[in-house]
């Protein structure tokens, strides 16, 4: 279990090149048909340095990490070990040269224990007869040694989110990874959790193990990356040191200036539309996953509920559409009581739903455009049960313009479209309407950053017409850039509504459950604006230290290796 | 980060639980079938006769036990009054869980014997315990080992419709081996043959292929019914006594034990492929259970990904469970042939293999249970077969569905939600 290469520390190795104990990518290419995934990347890992692979979602991270990993097969290029041209056919060739993966989806069986799931694949025993108790054994040393506190025998789909993510690391570190890949690791976890990950992730890189952290998320790229490599595209369009700012990187991200914060004037509130009283929603398993909320979102603003997945948050959005049954409570929209309802009468009541996994539910894949812009309301475009086909695709093509569809035609099949076309024809369709309320759920999950600039004036458009927005979202940068009040849930209770300019720290520690009065209390800062002053702090300090110590220089270092 | 934070509940409090809407649903369907069930318990009271005789040895027993003989109407009105009173239970619904669970065995078996009672009293012969019980297990080998068969292919994520066609080939192939070499060993090796060769098919086109499961079953169902049927009629059928004459599988009295009253005879006096399904129940649940490929081939059931990417070769584990089941399917297969005829007959398996994959869905894809569920399929099918001899005033029609019927109350009311591997089913795709 223990290293076994004598890792030099950090900064005497940066400088050097492919010498022992880096890893090189070089000029990886892979291509899916059409499309290259990768274009000529190339990427060092050395030890003892946190490198960031910067990118929008479909740049090509994950597939050039799963060509390290084994689990594709790269189309050119090489991949050199200690200098030497390497070929992994599969995963387990990669785990035993010392790369192990933090998948962005746990890679953990549910329904096997946490020793179960760590020892798979490499299972303690004789003639072939598992050694559970040996496995247990294992968990709780490597647990101890890193720090690492897990229940050995724990069911996995018992354990919160963080917790899991804790056996997926453990996971890795079994095989003595000197390499170790995180795959967008903080996507589901609260901030305190991502702050936890952070220092795990920095005693890892102090042990000598070269660590790859792959995100999109600008904001703890500069907190904790030594080296930072931008990928647009499948290409590298460059290097950036840690000093740079957040709007520099997401420029070089997106390709071209990004305004990283909506354009909104305060709400102008009306009485409340939507009213909630004492909703309650059960799993089928028995499980209260909705647990007697109330709420009252008014015409004119948007309430952002947020948590960390898996919180209620998707449930209570599909029992106020009404497809969820809800056991027990009251909704209300404009005085109309529709506890009771069917989806169908609270979409002609006003409803607007945008859902959370837009391939299931949003859309129909092999439908064209124009046919799911009229998903949800054909009646109006149709004579007698007669579709009046001129209607509907007319329809179609004026929202594809207002909302700046990017389509061959109307009659394209919507799931040839990118993830930020898709989720636009789907708001599209839902704000063809006259809305009283805009239900939203993780409204720009996988989309790019700048269709997302793009959904996000729509929504704040839409409330400024005096519709009441609910936007569900588990990303603390879309919550603060739309709400005008929010509201954070925890095991399917409100643990309380605040004001849009509550820090993340103080909805952090409200996100695992404190009520917000001692979360306040407990808080160093507790504004937004206070917050990010004390970021830059960090930054800047962080940046001193690589500069006393390592190559990286100041500022932006573009033009890129691959293009 | 300086500052001292409260500690997240980082403990999971008991989450506050509230009957969903399912279970509601499940609970009252429950309830109404039981109270159904003590309502026709009254009813038959009305028919039913003085004294109700229960054999419980057999004629050629060695130790010989008193018949039992029960007073007809008010065993009837007990059992009936039991069966109300656990359908009340399930309808008001203040039961815990395991109060519920007791209630349902408890109305279960005071529903049988009524039913028994009923049927057995004021006839002339009693009713034969001893037979009843030998004859479950017999009928139940069969099913045991197919069911295992099914756990052992779908635990790993591969669904195995065609049960009965390992059944069909395992036969022929065992029954015309047994007749040209005279010898039960190389015949049950024939039978295991028949099974792997159905089950690489399986494989072949469910891993590699990809083709959709449920359809592959069926067609491969129709390809071993159509060439054993074909073969059976073009050389089989032409030189029977040479080719058609297979030995039979004979009990085998286990000594000692076999002498136990009541037990003995039951349990200890059976032919080898009995003993075989038992022993293979826990050789079953061991691999799986307790070995490194077991957890292997659950993990590619559930997570096939998750495997993947610690090195695992799915569709390598996927195959060797799938074959490894092959060989139980075979087994169970040559049953129909050496145990029960001697000789084959076309489609002599008569749907055991589909009535073995209800019995493995049911005991949900475990082996014990999946065990226990063959077992019952196997008493209401020997005691139907009893009741005709009884000449109980039903048609004997109805007893020859009652099996079915039996199957089709234990599936929607008894038994509830299951839960398939999660990766039943699905062909792995690389990424």
């Amino acid at each position: 279990m223990t290293q076994s290469s004598a890792s030099p520390p950090a900064g005497d190795v940066a400088g050097t090149d492919a010498g022992a104990g880096v890893l090189r990518l070089d000029r990886i290419t892979k291509v899916f048909g059409s499309l290259v995934a990768n274009d000529a990347v190339s990427l060092d890992l050395r030890p003892g340095e946190i490198h960031c692979l910067l990118g929008e979602n479909g740049a090509g991270k994950s597939t050039l990490m799963n060509q390290l990993y084994g689990l594709l097969q790269p189309d050119g290029g090489e991949i050199l070990l200690d200098g030497a041209p390497v070929r992994f056919a599969n995963p387990r060739q990669a785990i035993d040269a010392g790369i192990g993966m933090v998948h962005q989806h746990f890679m953990l069986v549910d329904v096997f224990s946490v020793a179960e799931n760590i020892v798979l694949g490499r299972e303690p025993g004789r003639g072939g007869i598992l050694d559970l108790r040996a496995a247990r054994r294992l968990v709780r040393e490597m647990s101890e040694r890193y720090r690492l506190e897990v229940d050995p025998d724990a069911r996995v789909e018992d354990l919160p989110i963080g917790v899991q993510q804790r056996v997926e690391i453990l996971k890795a570190l079994s095989n003595d990874a000197r390499f170790l890949v995180f795959d967008e690791p903080t996507a589901v976890l609260t901030p305190q959790e991502t702050d936890e990950l952070i220092e795990v992730m920095r005693a890892l890189r102090d042990e000598g193990r070269a660590i790859v952290f792959i995100t999109h998320k600008l904001r703890e790229v500069r907190a904790i990356a030594d080296r930072i490599t931008v990928i647009r595209r499948g290409r590298v369009v460059g290097e950036a040191a840690p000093s740079a700012s957040e709007s520099e990187l997401a420029e070089m991200m997106v390709g071209r200036a990004v305004s990283l914060r909506v354009d909104k004037t305060p709400a102008q509130v009306a009485g409340a539309r939507l009213e909630v009283e004492h909703l309650t929603v059960t799993s089928p398993d028995g499980v209260v996953v909705v647990d007697d909320v109330d709420l009252e979102v008014a015409g004119g603003e948007i309430l952002c509920v947020a948590g960390v997945q898996g919180n209620g948050q998707s449930e209570l959005a599909e029992a106020l559409l009404g497809v969820v049954p809800a056991s027990r409570g009251r909704i209300r929209l404009d005085g109309t009581d529709l506890s009771r309802a069917t989806p169908r009468r609270r979409l002609r009541a006003g409803m607007g739903f945008v859902p959370e996994d837009r391939k299931h539910d949003g859309f129909v894949g092999s439908f064209t455009v124009a046919e799911n812009m009229v998903l949800n309301h054909v009646d109006a475009f149709a004579d007698r049960g007669l579709l009046r086909l001129g209607d509907i695709r007319s329809h179609a093509e004026t929202l594809t313009e207002q909302f700046d569809v990017r389509t061959q035609s109307v009659e394209t099949p919507v799931a040839s479209l990118s993830g930020g076309n898709q989720q636009k024809v789907v708001l599209a369709r839902e704000l063809s309407r006259p809305l009283s309320l805009l239900i939203a759920s993780q409204p720009t999950r996988g989309v790019d950053v700048g269709a997302i600039e793009f959904l996000h004036q729509r929504i704040v458009q839409e409330r400024d017409k005096g519709t009441a927005v609910l936007i569900v979202s588990t990303e603390l940068d879309e919550v603060s850039a739309l709400a005008d009040r929010i509201a954070v849930m925890y095991r399917g209770r409100v643990v309380g509504v605040v004001d849009a300019d509550t820090s993340r720290e103080v909805l952090g520690l409200m996100m695992a459950g404190v009520p917000h009065e001692e979360a306040v209390r407990s808080a160093s800062v507790t504004t937004v604006a206070e917050e990010e002053q004390k970021l830059e702090a960090e930054v800047a300090e962080h940046v001193a230290e690589l500069e006393g110590s390592g190559p990286a220089g100041p500022g932006l270092e573009g033009g890129g290796s691959g293009v | 980060m300086t500052t001292t934070r409260p500690e997240p509940v980082t403990e999971r409090p008991a989450s506050t639980r509230l009957e969903s809407r399912e279970d509601r649903t499940h609970r009252l369907s429950v309830g109404v079938l039981v109270l159904v069930v003590g309502v026709v318990l009254v009813v038959l009271t009305a028919s039913t006769g003085d004294v109700a005789r229960f054999a419980l040895s057999n004629a050629f027993d060695e130790v010989q036990l008193p018949t039992l003989g029960l007073p007809g109407v008010p065993v009837v009105v007990v059992c009936a009054l039991l069966c109300l009173l656990a359908g009340v239970g399930f309808l008001v619904g203040r039961l815990s869980s395991r109060v519920r669970t007791l209630a349902g065995v408890v109305a279960g078996l005071a529903f049988l014997l009524g039913f028994l009672t009923w049927a057995a009293a004021g006839r002339d012969l009693p009713f034969p315990v001893s037979n009843q019980l030998s004859g479950t297990l017999t009928l139940a080998t069969p099913l045991v080992l197919g069911a295992l068969c099914g756990v052992l292919c779908e635990r790993a994520g591969v669904v195995n419709v065609s049960i009965e066609g390992q059944f069909l080939s395992a036969a022929f192939t065992s029954a015309v081996v047994g007749s040209i070499t005279n010898s039960i060993p190389l015949a049950l090796l024939a039978a295991v043959v028949g099974g792997l060769v159905m089950a690489a098919l399986l494989a072949l086109f469910a891993i590699r292929y990809k083709v959709d499961q449920v359809v592959l079953g069926v067609v491969l169902n129709l390809l071993a019914a159509g060439l054993t049927g074909f073969v059976f009629d073009q050389l089989v059928q032409p030189s029977s006594g040479d080719l058609n004459s297979a030995p039979l599988l004979t009990p085998i009295p286990i000594p000692g034990l076999s002498a136990l009253p009541l037990l003995g005879p039951v349990l200890f006096e059976q032919n080898a492929l009995a003993y075989l399904a038992i022993a293979s129940v826990l050789v079953v649940w061991f691999l799986l259970f307790r070995t490194s490929w077991g957890l292997r081939v659950r993990a590619v059931g559930e997570h096939p990904e998750a495997a993947d990417t610690v090195g695992i070769s799915v569709r390598g584990i996927r195959w060797s469970a799938v074959l490894v089941g092959g060989v139980f399917g075979g087994l169970g297969g040559a049953f129909f042939s050496l145990a029960a005829t001697g000789s084959f007959t076309k489609e002599m398996t008569v749907g055991n293999g589909f009535i073995a994959l209800a019995a493995l869905i049911m005991g949900r894809w475990h082996p014990v249970w999946a065990t226990l569920m063959a077992l019952f399929f196997g008493f209401v099918t020997q005691m139907a077969s009893q009741l005709q001899t009884l000449n109980t005033p039903m048609p004997s029609q109805f007893l020859l569905v009652l099996p079915y019927v039996a199957t089709i109350i234990a599936v929607a009311g008894l038994i509830g939600k299951v839960r398939a591997p999660a990766a039943d089913g699905v062909p792995y795709d690389k990424p």
